[in-house]
């Protein structure tokens, strides 16, 4: 007994003492997408910064919302905007509002694995629409053939690969199926969650790249960020312009140019379908959520330099990670709203 | 096996005439009222915890009723839930998973109990705890980079062309699905089977074996109609164990069973369980309706696994025989 | 030799045999399992996993030495808890109680048993982070501790009625009370087994990650006492495993190592430094 408590002594001891710092600790939540190029982001800052802690976890954007508008933390982060009922939820209490940054691009990709092609394939959007809603079964079918002229599409059945997991990339890709096609609009809507009329579910986008990879003739949905580092073929979209255009870097940034010039002031703006030859028209801002007020000066002033930060030195590294950066009039504005931090 | 509680007359001439106050000063009382205390504190968080369930899914149960239970739609747009799907694969793969692990785990327990040089079982033992102690996630992991390519290539078209004419094993081996949760489920289990089993089939006293053997049966027959009978109930506390932990279990079953709401017969189809929609949905679910729902649904596994619980010991009761030992259910 | 006993003698050995090849089977998957992390993770594992911090994607030379602490952390505190809990009320049922009541206890020990791990998590969240606005070691260690006592009470309440009644009566008749023969005679005779559960019960909240989402949060630096965010080794292999990065996955399948490691060493000491010889020999 007495080993025991002197055990326990110990560990508390070594837990407590472990860190007598004077550090200043600002806890945040939000979505997974952005997380890599996040904690990259938050620890070059405190590497400059030495007395800034920033931890953030990647909880999903819902409960990130969540918890910034319950107040266990200090902010956000979301790859959907926050919609007007959820903002009122916060205002109404905490008794002001909440901000949205975007920080960075991303893109979602339609990956596939079909025996024997190794083509890049162009899908319209009439296609992938087709192909979720169950409509489309075949891999022969003409929607598919017809703008792959040369590719020996085979006659077998698309098993269809979606995420199960409640998520901004399910959220980006159905605002986009949502705005090419009106019947995916009416029987199915966008959210994170949704009913799909087809297909099996993968958790997190490890699930669907391994079901895809291991499932003969399966066509999913992923980031961008995620098929480039793991080297997963995926094809091209058809944009508004006509272009089949393949997300990359510069073709997503495009997407963002495209919408910068309607940019709402509160910054929440979907930006599938974008205007743009060039355009990539699955693409999606994400979102740091940083309240309007603080009530902690220090925490104040440490997430209003990080922003800066972020949206300026921080916008090369992202590059490094695969994801895309902001357009420079994006930037611009987004400064300018930092300063009605309070 | 002892009965449970062995009366003693008390130290004074009538126990039931002293006062409360007086008999507290017996160490005794002080003993009984404390540890009341603790036992009393489970049922209590168990109630805050299914009324913290009733009370945040209020919203959900007026909108649905019991439509709740048989409706197969799940659409987080329309703001249409249904738990029957769920209901469903939850039961399947918890059956399927103790279907296999069960008799493995009481065959292995048997094993180590009665055969293996004491040295041998406790060594053993310790790594079957180990497995007890792998995360969900990796066991889902490995379900994913193991048993799926297992299935899909080999396992389920073998079930196929032996069993396929049997609605059980119909459909594409996609090699997710009900029975792959299942397996993976069953892994997870087994420990908590073996581990209890093999500590109880230890303490049944030495002569009842002797007896048995005694009066000429085999080893196997001592065994098996002897030891493990007079064994039962902590033989069932493992079972009852390992059925929590099937019907509990979120991340590794979400990655294997493939998350589309179906109520197929088939084992290979891919389905859904409560846990597994839960630990999906929850983080991102915005909108009142919906997160009760989720929470809803957390309601209804409570209430399976108090059915279950049930049946199970209803079972127990009936099938009990006089001098098996059992003591309680 | 009749014929009836051969066959009698044939289904012994082919069954006893049965149940070896039951055991191998379970233990050759727990082998399968650590050769796989061994295979896959142990190249990651090197001084700097124990010792550093969590590095960004990309950098190498980073480590888990918070989620080591921090799981070690989450995990005594859990079971300071669960474990008396469990324990004591064990005793009571087995010892005190009429059987209606130990029937109920029983029965919600079951079913908070059978509670997802996310639900308890949720429940947690509610009861410990909510009213306090940030999240800790502290809500983590409770929501384990709550996972614990299911297994901690069914197991120790089986074990004690599992010592013969002799001993009990025995001990009494040499006077003492109902109290002392509990502790100095009746949970010592059942040590091994309760120690066993309480083992498995904390092996089993060792490896959970759902109900640390929302209580224990995750931290990628040092949790300083017990009211903070902490990291913890399941979070970090859930946040790693899902990642699209190798030196990720590679990092997520050496803290699963590391993580039953920790298991088997507190399994080690456990039996080892609280051993005491059992008042029943082994039959």
């Amino acid at each position: 007994m007495k080993r025991f408590a002197g055990l326990l002594l110990v560990v508390l001891a070594v837990g407590g003492i472990v860190l007598a710092q004077n550090a200043l600790s600002i806890n945040g939540a939000g979505a997974s997408f952005p997380y890599p190029i996040y904690s990259k982001w938050f620890d070059e800052f405190h590497k400059t910064n030495g007395n800034i802690q920033i931890n953030y976890q990647s909880v999903g954007s819902g409960a990130g919302i969540k918890q910034a508008t319950d107040g266990t933390v200090d902010f956000g982060a979301s790859d959907g905007p926050m919609n007007d009922e959820q903002l009122k939820a916060y205002s109404d209490k905490h008794g002001s509002g909440i901000l949205h940054f975007p920080t960075v691009l991303g893109a979602v990709v339609m990956t596939y694995n079909i025996p024997n092609v190794t083509a890049s394939l162009n899908f319209t959007p009439e296609a992938i629409a087709g192909i979720f809603l169950g409509k489309v079964t075949k891999w022969n079918d003409p929607a598919i053939a017809g703008p792959n002229k040369g590719v020996n599409l085979p006659a077998n059945d698309i098993v269809v690969v979606h995420r199960s997991d409640g998520s901004g990339t399910t959220y980006v890709f159905t605002d986009y199926l949502s705005k090419v096609s009106g019947e995916w609009k009416d029987k199915v809507g966008k959210g994170a969650s949704i009913n799909w009329p087809v297909g099996l579910g993968g958790k997190g986008s490890e699930g669907v790249t391994g079901l895809v990879k291991q499932t003969p003739n399966s066509i999913g949905y992923v980031e961008l960020i995620y098929a480039a580092k793991n080297s997963i073929g995926y094809g091209t979209v058809k944009n508004g312009s006509g272009t089949f255009v393949k997300a990359d870097l510069e073709s997503v940034s495009e997407a963002a140019s495209g919408a910068a010039k309607s940019m709402p002031d509160d910054f929440r703006v979907s930006i599938t379908d974008a205007p743009g030859k060039k355009a990539y028209p699955i693409s999606t801002f994400t979102w740091l959520l940083i309240p309007a007020k603080f009530s902690d000066a220090p925490k104040r002033d440490a997430m209003k330099n990080f922003l800066k930060w972020a949206l300026t030195d921080g916008q090369k590294q992202a590059e490094e990670l695969s994801y895309a950066r902001l357009p420079k009039e994006v930037v611009a504005k987004e400064l300018k709203a930092i300063d009605s931090i309070q | 096996m002892a009965a449970s509680t062995t009366t003693v007359p008390s130290a004074s001439p009538s126990a039931g005439s002293r006062s409360f106050i007086s008999r507290l000063r017996d160490g005794d009382e002080i003993a009984r009222v404390i540890t009341f205390l603790f036992a009393a504190s489970v049922v209590l968080i168990t109630l805050l915890l299914v009324l913290q369930l009733w009370h945040d899914s209020s919203l959900a149960r007026h909108k649905f009723g019991f439509q709740f239970f048989v409706t197969r739609v799940w659409d987080p747009n329309a703001e249409q839930f249904g738990a029957l799907p769920f209901i469903y694969g939850t039961l399947v793969t918890a059956v399927v998973s103790l279907l296999i692990a069960v008799p493995l785990g009481l065959g292995a327990a048997i094993f180590l109990a009665e055969l293996a040089p004491q040295k041998i079982s406790d060594t053993l033992q310790f790594f079957i705890d180990l497995l007890a102690a792998v995360p969900s996630v990796i066991y889902g992991l490995l379900g994913v980079f193991i048993v799926v390519p297992l299935m899909r290539e080999i396992i389920q078209p073998a079930l196929k062309s032996l069993l396929g004419f049997l609605p059980l094993f119909q459909g594409p081996p996609y090699g997710i699905g009900f029975l792959t949760a299942g397996i993976v489920l069953a892994i997870m289990v087994i420990p908590y089977i073996i581990s209890v089993s093999r500590e109880v089939l230890l303490s049944v006293p030495r002569d009842q074996r002797e007896a048995a053997l005694a009066l000429g049966s085999t080893r196997w027959e001592s065994t098996w109609k002897v030891v493990v009978p007079f064994a039962r109930t902590g033989i069932m506390g493992s079972i009852f164990l390992a059925l929590a932990r099937a019907l509990g279990e979120t991340m590794a079953v979400t990655m294997v069973i493939g998350n589309t709401p179906t109520n197929s017969a088939s084992l290979l189809s891919p389905g859904y369980s409560i846990a597994a929609v839960i630990a999906n949905e929850f983080t991102e679910a915005t909108g009142d309706v919906y997160l009760q729902a989720l929470v809803e649904l957390g309601l209804v596994l409570f209430l399976i696994t108090f059915i279950l619980n049930g049946l199970a010991r209803l079972l127990m009761v009936v099938t009990t025989q006089k001098g098996s030992g059992m003591g309680h259910v | 030799m009749n014929s009836r006993l051969r066959w009698r003698k044939f289904v012994s050995g082919f069954m006893l045999t049965l149940t070896g090849v039951c055991a191998a089977v379970a233990v050759s998957v727990l082998f399968f399992i650590l050769g796989y992390l061994v295979y896959h993770g142990g190249t990651s594992i090197n001084w700097n996993f124990f010792t550093k911090l969590p590095a960004p994607v990309g950098e190498i030379g980073g480590g888990m030495a918070n989620a080591i602490v921090g799981s070690a952390k989450l995990l005594l505190l859990a079971s300071l808890f669960g474990v008396p809990i469990g324990f004591f009320g064990g005793i009571y049922l087995a010892e005190f109680s009429n059987s209606s009541i130990a029937f109920v206890v029983r029965y919600a020990a079951d079913l908070l048993n059978g509670v997802p791990s996310i639900v308890i998590g949720i429940f947690a969240y509610a009861l410990v982070v909510l009213p306090f606005k940030h999240f800790s070691t502290l809500a983590g260690a409770f929501a384990l501790g709550l996972m614990m006592i299911p297994i901690t009470l069914r197991s120790t309440e089986e074990f004690l009625h599992g010592v013969p009644r002799a001993l009990r009566e025995a001990s009494m008749a040499l006077g003492a009370s109902r109290w002392k023969t509990i502790m100095a005679v009746v949970v010592p005779a059942a040590y091994r087994g309760i120690m066993t559960a309480i083992l498995l019960a904390l092996a089993r909240v060792a490896g959970e990650t759902a109900p640390l989402l929302f209580t224990a949060f995750g931290n990628r630096y040092w949790s300083p006492g017990l009211g903070q965010p902490t990291a913890s080794l399941p979070a970090m292999i859930y946040s790693y495993a899902i990642s699209p990065y190798d030196d990720w996955h590679r990092q997520a399948w050496a803290a699963g190592l590391v993580l039953l490691a920790l298991i088997l060493i507190v399994n080690i000491f456990a039996r080892a430094i609280l051993a005491r010889g059992s008042a029943i020999p082994r039959s």
